[in-house]
């Protein structure tokens, strides 16, 4: 029997009640006393600069209250990287200053020069178009191309960034020669260039921003669909406005949906919180979808090109990669992080290749910024290894079941360092391997490819055993790679008097399903049901501090916080339980709800202990404070590396060249499994958006920097008809072994592993075809781009 | 500025638009009625789907006073008369077709308006009408098969939840 209730049970979520009846409360579904509507003057251009911003007609237009520009924010700090990334040569990578508002330049299409605030949104639109008329912005070429970018000092994002580089890093430039003679000494060499297209995120709730202010106090409040609520007061408060960070909340109330995109700090929410100060009013922002393309973090954009060192027979010796990375036109939070540490130090993938180099050259361009999209840096080293890995087979004329077997870890070389810097703790890809080729039933493929060739199909299978590192991180680690941050978390429970819970948790849930997760865990190690705890997340004003929900690290590093604030709940409760039953601390056992002297029948229950806390009249009170309250942060030792095996079977129609997915089969190990419906939920959500990527999605600026794929006219969202039903399995478990709950992290597995998998199905299925000239398809792997490579 | 009354969740209300208001935000801003959302301005998304006259509407491409006199349903209209989830809702919440919620409004209305006109409809049919809703969460894997399960269907055959 299944559970039906705590660790392991597929719990139904307890948040779907109210979203399922229209009772969720996002960010625009808020009405304030006395709101006003902000509206952003958003250049038109990619490149130009600002001669004049005139906003006298806007300000006497009906119904406006305030307008501001770039003049006003000039002197107010800049929206700052988070990571500190050095160039090869040791010099630290260029960091231009991202202002509230456009200042003297303005860098992409949707840059925002100018701000109006008005009692109403039409109003505000009406004067934001006034000032458009009003200004004069001097067009200048555009720099969209990357290699042009670098290419042609002449032409610079910023002035003061010559060569638009942000900076050249290789990882590790220690191992740079020895990797260069490994290659050389190889047998075999594969080369293969390839574009990891860039992705608009489309969290399907637009970017909305709320600011408050309490002129009586001095507070101020901000309501934001933001992933981490801490870090964005942190930004807005003491990088960019210099509010005192205990001046300032932020909520982030329900959030549809985030991908990465939501992560960062933007302007606006620096913005609303001006605004609502100067007028003592609510200033609230919504974006249209049409700005959340053009200003929302991009991902991906990596130009790479790989290569690969083996023996005839398929043992990777080494790799070596060069990559292009659009960094956008500014600097976005974790823009940095992304294409160097979440991306060259998964370079090795889950494989023994004793050497691996990994360069990157971060490049400025007239485009919206690109930043950290589900997965994050290891889709695009994923991509690059087992699509070349992939090509390997082709060449050599080798199996790729059996390729990938050879050169896989096994589990008895855990703990493995590898030579781009991680330590995997512990896995068996061998065991997803299997799973995933058991579940695809490989050997029948040539029956079902038989049956598609009757129907006018190629079918195609293809593989990727993928490797990610997250649950980031630990401190210590990212400090010495150059975060400014810390990466730890933190959970306080509290334990009402009547026994129900409150946990307070600084990862914050845009669709994951902490309220139910969370909870399971909690009652499972209280024996408590599960109704009597609540999960609180997403209002700085409650929780302790928290670094949010990205990189698949709220179960990993929040719900580890959690479950030592728990412990130490049980701690003080047996200092209770002694004390009421004359017992010795060390005589008291806890299980099932019940604090129990060893061997004997004398109990206390959970219930009955926390009101004694409350209501301390038999209570130690000279050793023991009263109260049922503890707070945990938790500072992970190392990543965890959840790891599997996808197989993915496609049909191509020739005449056409368009490709279905016709089954999706995914062999997971994400350590133990907390909820597997949720779980397998957080999968296809991930795999859905690989097939995106791999077969439909992609972002196009013309050679003027305007974007051409600006609406979902343009922008190819997979839809229910272009994904399958996936075949998920998440049994091969190796449990991680140095956080309490054994936990990996799901989220991102399937953005990762996914795209891969696609592509390496489509080229078999040209091959099997006869098309064999067909080495690569960049992705989206469009039917006109399929059609072009069979009859190119 | 003109009046525009009409019956919404079986309710009478009325309330000043003007010409260019469109049933979206009348019902969001106007009623306060925030179930519904507005996920696009380019009328693809879904999120805003609602019944009027029991068809289904994108709310955000039609304006208020164009539906006057019309009966127009919500999600906040959608569960039974004693407040549990109706049979759509619960098998949505059974199947965990729902993530970040925000296209969850969307979704359930127009696969009502599905089985309203097709009580069994296949694989291909629910995915084929549900072409007008984007889910960004959920690879729509478990969407599908709330919408079968609750026509009944067995969906226990469905490669895992
Ligand atoms: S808001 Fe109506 S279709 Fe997107
Ligand atoms: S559940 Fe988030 S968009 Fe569908």
């Amino acid at each position: 029997m299944p559970k039906d209730h705590g660790i392991g049970a597929s719990l139904k979520r307890r948040e779907d009640v109210r979203f399922l009846t229209g009772r969720g409360v996002y960010t625009d579904d808020m009405a304030l006393h006395g709101q006003t509507y902000a509206v952003f003057v958003r250049s038109t251009v990619a490149h130009g600069r600002i001669k004049s911003v005139n906003t006298a007609k806007a300000a006497a237009m009906p119904g406006v209250l305030a307008v501001f520009t770039g003049e006003d924010f000039k002197d107010v700090g800049g929206n700052p990287a988070g990571w500190l990334i050095n160039s090869r040569d040791g010099t630290p990578m260029r960091e231009p200053k991202r202002p509230v508002l456009a200042h003297g330049k303005v860098r992409h299409v949707g840059d925002a020069y100018a701000a109006v605030v008005a009692e109403t949104y039409a109003q505000a639109k009406d004067a934001a178009q006034q000032i458009a008329d009003d200004s004069v912005i001097e067009e200048l070429p555009a720099i969209v191309d990357m290699k042009a970018a670098v290419a042609d000092a002449s032409n610079r994002v910023h002035d003061e960034i010559p060569d638009n580089l942000c900076f050249d890093w290789g990882w590790i430039e220690d191992n740079r020669a020895a990797v260069d003679a490994a290659m050389q000494a190889a047998p075999h060499k594969v080369t293969l260039e390839l574009v990891n297209n860039r992705l608009v995120p489309n969290a399907m709730e637009p970017r909305a921003s709320i600011g408050e202010y309490n002129p009586g106090t001095g507070d101020y409040k901000l309501t934001t669909t933001s992933q981490n609520p801490h870090l964005t007061r942190l930004l807005v408060a003491a990088f960019v406005l210099g509010i005192p960070e205990n001046k300032l909340t932020v909520v982030a109330p329900d959030v549809g949906g985030g991908f990465g995109s939501k992560i960062y700090h933007y302007g606006e929410e620096a913005l609303v919180l001006a605004a609502a100060k100067k007028l003592a009013r609510p200033v609230r922002w919504t974006a249209e979808r049409s700005e959340s393309f053009l200003t929302d973090a991009h991902g991906r954009d990596h130009v790479t090109k790989i290569e690969l060192g083996c023996t005839k027979d398929g043992q990777i010796l080494a790799i070596r990669t060069e990559t292009l990375a659009n960094v956008g036109a500014y600097l976005s939070n974790f823009s940095t992080a992304t294409p160097t540490f979440l991306h060259g130090t998964l370079m090795a993938g889950p494989y023994k290749v004793p050497h691996v180099y990994v360069n990157v050259k971060t490049v400025f361009t007239n485009t919206a910024p690109v930043d950290a999209y589900r997965g994050a840096g290891r889709p695009e080293a994923t991509y690059s290894l087992e699509r070349i890995i992939d090509k390997m087979c082709r060449e050599l004329n080798l199996d790729p079941f059996e390729v990938r077997r050879k050169n896989l870890l096994t589990p008895d070389q855990f703990p493995y360092t590898t030579p781009v810097g991680l330590v995997y703790d512990t896995g068996n890809y061998q065991a997803t391997l299997d799973k995933a080729m058991a579940m695809a039933d490989v050997s029948g493929f040539a029956k079902r490819a038989a049956e598609s060739k009757a129907r006018g199909k190629l079918r195609g299978m293809g593989l990727s055993t993928w490797i990610e590192a997250c649950g980031i991180a630990p401190s210590h680690l990212v400090g010495i790679l150059g975060s400014r941050v810390g990466l730890y978390d933190a959970a306080t429970v509290r334990v009402n008097a009547t026994g129900n819970i409150s946990v307070m948790t600084g990862a914050h849930s845009h669709g994951q399903g902490h309220e139910t997760v969370f909870a399971q865990i909690v009652a499972e190690k209280l024996g408590i049901p599960e109704s009597s705890v609540e999960i609180v997340h997403g209002d700085t004003s409650k929780i302790p501090f928290g670094m949010g929900s990205y990189g698949s690290r709220s179960l990993a590093v929040c719900g580890t916080a959690m479950t030592k604030a728990v412990d130490k709940i049980i701690a003080k409760g047996k200092k209770i339980a002694a004390h009421m039953l004359e017992a010795s601390e060390g005589d008291i056992t806890f299980e099932d709800g019940k604090f129990q002297v060893a061997g004997t029948d004398k109990a206390k229950t959970f219930g009955e202990i926390a009101f004694s806390a409350y209501v301390p009249h038999n209570y130690p009170l000279e050793t023991l404070e009263p109260g049922l309250e503890e707070t945990a942060f938790y500072d992970p030792a190392n990543f965890t590396y959840p790891a599997g095996a996808y197989i993915c079977e496609v049909e191509v129609d020739e005449g056409t060249g368009k490709v279905d997915v016709v089954a999706f089969h995914c062999a997971d190990d994400f350590g133990n499994v907390m909820n597997p419906l949720i779980v397998e939920g957080q999968v296809h959500g991930g795999v859905g958006q690989g097939i995106g990527q791999a077969l439909l999605e992609f972002t196009t600026y013309d050679e003027n920097g305007q974007l051409l794929t600006g609406s979902y006219m343009d922008y190819p969202m997979p839809r229910a008809e272009d994904v399958p039903f996936y075949n998920v399995d998440y049994s091969c478990q190796t449990p991680c072994t140095h956080n309490p709950l054994g936990v990996k992290g799901c989220g991102e597995a399937g953005a990762i592993g996914s795209p891969p998998a696609v592509v390496n199905a489509v080229i078999d299925a040209l091959h099997r075809g006869g098309h064999t000239h067909v080495k690569h398809i960049d992705m989206p792997v469009s039917p006109s781009r399929v059609w072009s490579a069979i009859n190119g | 500025m003109t009046k525009v009354s009409m019956t919404v969740n079986g309710k009478a209300v009325s309330g000043e638009v003007e010409g260019r208001t469109l049933l979206s935000s009348f019902l969001r801003e106007g009623l306060g009625l925030t179930g519904t959302h507005v996920g696009c301005d380019t009328s693809q998304c879904g999120a805003c789907v609602v019944h009027v006259d029991g068809k289904p509407v994108k709310s955000c491409t039609v304006f208020a006073a164009d539906v006057a006199g019309a009966s127009v349903k919500t999600i906040e209209g959608m569960a039974n008369a004693d407040g549990s989830l109706s049979v759509l809702q619960q098998a949505f919440q059974d199947h965990h077709g729902l993530q970040c919620g925000f296209c969850t409004p969307g979704m359930v209305m127009s696969s009502a308006a599905l089985l309203a006109e097709n009580p069994k409809p296949t694989e291909h049919e629910v995915r084929h009408h549900l072409e007008g809703n984007i889910c960004r969460c959920t690879g729509y894997h478990n969407i599908v098969k709330a919408v079968m399960a609750a026509s009944g269907q067995d969906v226990s055959a469905v490669a895992a939840e």
